[in-house]
């Protein structure tokens, strides 16, 4: 599904962020993304989510080579993908129900259809009377369980998460990390930053990409 | 996902298993509609429609008023006789009568009296002078059958040869002219109509690009859900389409009502005499059902401008930050 061949990344003409990283992701897998702090988990997950060009190397995604992927069919490929940011990135205009929707409302779905959907994610995540909110006035918490809920939606064939519990209680964690391994039971395949080891230890078998020093080391699962 | 909530909820305890469906707002546009300086905007295109629906109905009472001026003395000629000396008017009126009368194509011949002569020549030469001791041409006023026209220029030859003093005026030199001046007020018109156009399109793509640099996180979390830059393009031009209607409309209805004051204020600056100039001149400076339809689809024009100019200036603004 994934596969990064000698990949390098520079920012301008600073020192390589990554370097000569080399892994494959098979369909169905579920990898846990750790490292330590500035070690290059988002600018991974950036280039897997075709939002970042490598300064050197192959990516493909889904069997294409992003470099041949057309920046009118990158759309088409996103909508494969969930993504959860560190930052949330919610549309501060539209209520949790909505934003939490877009996706599906990018798609061109009718309403009618996703409406129960959308709301039973949202209760399942514990926003259920938090529909009607803007994101303002949510907690950080409140608010990344939305971003989450957001990038489950369409249940996508790849779903990748930065940094997913970093503003949550314990427990809200552990009910995440299991609509994770759900989402990828149902067929999802599952790249997840964490420095959580709490979480990592929740899930013993999930593989593990290890990043350091700007080169990654895969752990099968 | 009722697959996957069922599995989700499989030993957890849920907070209120029977929640019940709030009604939930009209879902917002995209794109919130007070990011983009729309007052602004509509402002902007508001005068822009004035100008272009003033432009537009002014064309077109000119032109409306022309054409019925050409349509009427088109339909008319006219013989003059000077007097001579050595020919009797009178006889000479006879014979151009009857010449005319027996020309296939002329509907109706009537000479002008010596007084309606005189009455014409009133405003050139004023009421003080007397005008029987003066050598006035006389006339004979011919209506045309505008569907069988006749052969003038042969009457006119005919004339020459067999009237004394006589002359035949058909209006070409008239009509020329007022052509010639229709066709100018036509281009000039068009002229302002094109530069205020292109004004409003330059101010509807400095206003998307504005927006699109206001909306920049907003076209990101678009491009992270997978929205396609026709989806993009969409939601902006929905928003423009709007402010586009809000700003023709205004200007629409402001010219709307600019017609009628302009008449009420000729009436009270210059009295009915300036009312009554101007209607033998342009006919007035009321609307016509021609103008007013001039008006309503510069307003749409408006709109449409501003709808399609800022669909191509997002995508060519997604296709440059792509």
């Amino acid at each position: 599904m994934i596969r990064f061949e000698n990949i390098g990344v520079r920012y301008g003409i600073g020192p390589e962020i990554l370097s000569d990283v080399s892994f494959r992701l098979p369909r169905h897998s579920f990898h846990f993304l750790t490292g330590p702090s500035g070690a290059g988990k988002t600018t991974l997950l950036k280039l897997m989510f075709l939002s970042l060009r490598p300064t050197r190397g192959f990516v493909s995604v889904f069997g294409k080579e992003a470099t041949k992927i057309r920046s009118q069919d990158r759309a088409a490929v996103r909508r494969r993908i969930g993504i959860v940011f560190q930052d949330f990135r919610l549309l501060d205009h539209l209520t949790i129900y909505e934003n939490v929707a877009l996706p599906l409302r990018v798609a061109g779905e009718d309403e009618a259809r996703y409406r129960t959907n959308v709301i039973e994610l949202l209760q399942w995540v514990g926003l259920g009377e938090r529909l009607h909110a803007l994101p303002p006035i949510l907690s950080g918490g409140e608010k990344q369980r939305a971003a989450i809920a957001r990038a489950v939606i369409t249940k996508p064939e790849l779903l990748l998460a930065d940094e997913p519990t970093g503003n949550v209680d314990p427990d809200l964690a552990f009910r995440l990390l299991y609509l994770f391994l759900e989402l990828n039971r149902l067929g999802t395949a599952v790249v997840l930053a964490t420095h959580d080891h709490h979480l990592l230890n929740e899930a013993p078998h999930a593989g593990r990409l290890v990043l350091k020093d700007g080169s990654v080391s895969v752990l099968a699962s | 996902m009722k697959v996957l909530m069922r599995k989700f909820r499989n030993g957890k305890k849920r907070k209120s298993a029977n929640f019940e469906l709030l009604p939930l707002r009209k879902t917002a546009p995209i794109v919130p509609p007070h990011s983009i300086a729309g007052r602004a905007l509509v402002v902007v295109l508001g005068i822009m429609c004035f100008l272009a629906c003033l432009t537009v109905a002014a064309v077109t009472l000119v032109v409306e008023s022309a054409s019925d001026w050409q349509r009427g003395i088109s339909r008319e000629a006219t013989i003059q006789l000077r007097p001579l000396s050595n020919a009797p008017i009178e006889a000479e009126m006879s014979k151009a009568i009857t010449l005319a009368r027996t020309t296939p194509g002329i509907l109706s011949v009537r000479a002008l009296s010596q007084s309606e002569n005189e009455e014409l020549m009133k405003g050139w030469f004023g009421s003080s002078l007397d005008l029987a001791e003066l050598p006035i041409p006389r006339m004979i006023e011919l209506q045309v059958d505008q569907r069988r026209p006749p052969d003038l220029e042969a009457l006119a030859f005919e004339l020459r040869m067999k009237v004394k003093g006589a002359s035949l005026d058909d209006h070409r030199q008239w009509r020329d002219r007022l052509a010639l001046m229709t066709g100018s007020v036509v281009a000039i018109g068009v002229l302002i109509l094109v530069l205020v156009l292109v004004a409003a399109t330059l101010s509807v793509i400095f206003s998307t690009r504005a927006a699109m640099a206001a909306n920049r996180d907003i076209v990101d979390v678009l491009n992270l859900v997978g929205a396609e830059d026709k989806f993009i393009a969409r939601s902006f031009q929905r928003r423009f389409l709007q402010l586009g209607l809000e700003g023709g409309v205004c200007g629409g209805v402001a010219a709307l009502i600019a017609f009628p004051l302009t008449n009420f204020l000729i009436r009270v600056f210059f009295g009915a005499a300036g009312e009554a100039q101007l209607d033998v001149l342009i006919g007035g400076a009321g609307l016509t059902i021609a103008s007013v339809i001039a008006i309503i689809v510069t307003v749409l024009a408006i709109a449409l401008i501003s709808s399609v100019t800022s669909r191509f200036t997002v995508r060519h603004y997604l296709r440059e930050h792509s």
